[in-house]
């Protein structure tokens, strides 16, 4: 599904990531953590097309397509999906009808019609069912007002409308209580298929009681230092980032 | 011969056939005597140095259109807000046309300027209101008093409420190669009248237009008067727009500018608070490319304690397009406890777009709550990431950013056919497809 190989990227000549290197299959789930400003988010928003970041050396290929040169829209028409550590407030577009243009402009690259729209609604309360999501929050301004958490539950909703390939969660689980993170990891886990791959970067363990990995990386300046099955989730929490920051300076 | 020249010397052939013993000859005759003192204004004057006219008083402007020109309604109906049933006030090179409008008198009026000026029905109202509010010293103010003859007339006594909204449609044909035109609007909602009115200038050709309007307003006791301005004209097409506006003891006004097209646009947009618990509400959406100009100045004097004021002004400029906010606030000392609001905020888009973005507070009360905030920046680079990352591309999320930037401003439009009409012009000039009403 997706494969990195030697990406670095850096940011006003400042560089952040230092050549990493990760393959997710289909059906998998990979959870990446690390210390603050270890370039989790950085990879993430690499991955899904932003801009602002140089990308030097490296390739990122997504069903062995090589996405150096698409857009962050092109990639999110391939079904590249970030939900967002800080999701951006939109007043005045309503929760559907962002999803609508969303969706429709993902078919229309494929070439498709708009969506009917019984069959657009249909969507949306079967997905809003699936997070928990109060009908009268869909027609609410995009992100406007919204919690912590009722944002991040949004984001998984977005996730569930738009079906992607390939999606990456990045720190999904903060600001979330104990409750809307079970909604939120077990809407995850609903949207898990042997079709399509999911990345999730946390710092904390607690996320991945619910969304179990099959494989844990931990990056740590700029690298993969790194990685091990579900047990190293367990071992990080018990021992902290330490002893990997000590491993990886020898 | 200069524009100022051409005008104070036709001014008695404009005279010639209208009835010299009314009352407003007189005032005619003081406004043009002001206006030769003053002639146009210049960029030394501190209200006009970013907003020149000196271009257009080089143009060879016709000050009184030849010929009567007929337009089909097919032809201009996209100009209308014809998705609801309205009453229409519509001028043609700036004579009325009864053919394209609807007018009344059942229970109000709603008609001419010319009638009233002629009528003896009209003479009291003319009498008590007409040139009350608007300025006897602004020359272009005084300018317009001096060729005052036709416009739009409307009436609301005491209690009433017009069945429909009433639009104000003035068209240029182009059957004239330079055309100036000077409305001059009169609208009287009486205490506790309700009225809601949108008003468009619209060239049909590419000759060049240049309207020097005035609007003045008075709101009774408890009235309502919702006052919306269309200005998405031809790109040659000038406006200065001057509204007057004297409110009474809790009366509601509310102003709403859609600058969305045109040569150059001046808004002069003046409320005057003459009573307590007012209510006076001014917002804005300007959205300009190419080399368009707009500068909006806006006075609100608090004049009585316990009144409001709300300001809200939103700039989007593109290519070269160069903006003015210039928001005056006067609180007398009697007027205590007023709370004034204002607020600006603007994008540029492109390194040759300017705003020039000035609030400008005279404060002489001590216990009110004045708050002012401007704002100037870009489109953020991370909510755009974030929307194209949902699969909307660049162009499509720019229009959405800005929809939302400007959304506190559509929000308050009261007739949703002209809320969607203003997106739909929106959404034209972004060159974009929304597949939804916002």
């Amino acid at each position: 599904m997706l494969e990195i190989k030697n990406l670095h990227a850096s940011v006003e000549d400042k560089e952040i990531l230092k050549g990493i290197d990760l393959k997710v299959n289909a059906g998998e789930v990979h959870a990446i953590m690390g210390p603050n400003g270890s370039g989790k988010s950085t990879l993430a928003e690499v991955i899904a097309g932003q801009e602002e970041f140089e990308v030097g050396e490296g390739n990122i290929f997504l069903e062995g397509e090589d996405l150096e040169e698409l857009s962050p829209e092109e990639r999110a028409h391939k079904g590249v999906f970030l939900s967002f550590q800080y999701p951006v407030e939109i007043p005045g577009v309503s929760v559907t009808n962002f999803m609508k243009t969303a969706i429709n402009e993902s078919r229309k690259a494929q070439g498709l019609e708009d969506m009917p729209a019984n069959e657009m609604l249909k969507k949306i309360r079967e997905k809003s069912e699936l997070l928990e999501i109060d009908r009268k929050f869909l027609s609410r301004s995009l992100n406007e007002g919204f919690s912590g958490g009722e944002k991040k539950r949004n984001e998984i909703f977005q996730m569930a409308m738009l079906e992607p390939k390939l999606a990456i969660l990045d720190e999904t689980d903060s600001g979330l209580d104990i409750d809307a993170l079970r909604i939120v990891a077990n809407g995850v886990n609903k949207l898990r298929s042997k079709d399509n791959a999911i990345i999730v970067i946390t710092h904390y363990q607690r996320l991945l009681d619910y969304i179990v990995p099959d494989f844990v990386h931990v990056l740590y300046n700029g690298k993969i230092v790194k990685s091990g099955t579900k047990e190293l989730a367990l071992e990080l929490e018990e021992k902290g980032y330490d002893w990997l920051k000590e491993e990886a300076a020898v | 011969m200069d524009l100022k020249e051409k005008l104070v010397s036709s001014f008695m052939a404009f005279e010639d056939g209208l009835d010299l013993d009314h009352p407003v000859h007189e005032e005619r005759s003081r406004a043009i005597k002001n206006f030769e003192t003053k002639g146009f204004p210049s960029k030394k004057e501190e209200a006009w140095k970013y907003t020149s006219l000196k271009s257009l008083q080089k143009i060879d402007f016709s000050i009184f259109p030849k010929q009567e020109s007929a337009l089909e309604y097919k032809d201009v109906k996209k100009y209308f807000l014809h998705e609801i049933d309205t009453y229409k006030i519509v001028f043609v090179d700036g004579v009325y046309s009864s053919y394209l409008s609807e007018t009344t008198h059942d229970g109000v009026d709603v008609c001419l300027m010319s009638s009233a000026f002629s009528k003896p029905m009209f003479q009291q109202v003319i009498e008590v209101y007409f040139n009350k509010a608007a300025s006897k010293e602004e020359s272009l103010t005084t300018l317009n008093t001096a060729f005052s003859k036709e416009g739009a007339y409307i009436y609301i006594p005491k209690n009433k409420m017009p069945k429909k909204p009433i639009q104000i449609l003035h068209l240029a044909t182009g059957n004239e190669a330079a055309l100036m035109l000077q409305p001059r609007n009169l609208i009287v909602a009486e205490d506790n009248a309700e009225v809601q009115i949108i008003e468009r200038h619209q060239s049909l050709t590419g000759n060049e237009v240049f309207t020097n309007s005035v609007t003045e307003i008075f709101a009774g006791k408890d009235a309502i008067v919702d006052y919306y301005k269309v200005q998405n004209d031809a790109p040659t097409a000038s406006l200065v727009d001057n509204t007057y506006i004297s409110q009474k003891n809790s009366s509601v006004v509310r102003v709403h500018t859609f600058s969305l097209g045109g040569k150059l646009i001046r808004n002069n947009l003046n409320f005057y608070q003459n009573g307590e618990r007012i209510d006076s509400t001014l917002k804005g959406v300007t959205i300009l490319g190419d080399k368009q100009h707009v500068d909006h100045h806006t006075l609100v004097h608090h004049a009585q304690p316990n009144c409001e004021s709300h300001q809200d002004y939103k700039g989007i400029f593109g290519d070269s397009s160069t903006g003015v906010f210039n928001g005056k606030i006067i609180v007398d000392k009697i007027a205590q406890k007023t709370d004034a609001f204002q607020q600006n905020n603007n994008i540029l888009l492109s390194d040759k777009s300017t705003i020039n973005s000035k609030p400008q507070l005279e404060i002489f009360a001590d216990d009110v709550k004045c708050s002012h905030g401007c704002t100037i920046g870009q489109l953020d680079e991370e909510a755009l990431f974030y929307l194209r990352s949902r699969g909307i591309p660049k162009k499509e999320a720019k229009a959405l950013m800005m929809y939302a930037f400007a959304n506190n401003v559509l929000e308050s439009v009261r007739i949703p056919e002209l809320k969607s009409r203003i997106n739909k012009i929106i959404a034209e000039k972004l060159g974009v497809r929304m597949g939804f009403d916002l």
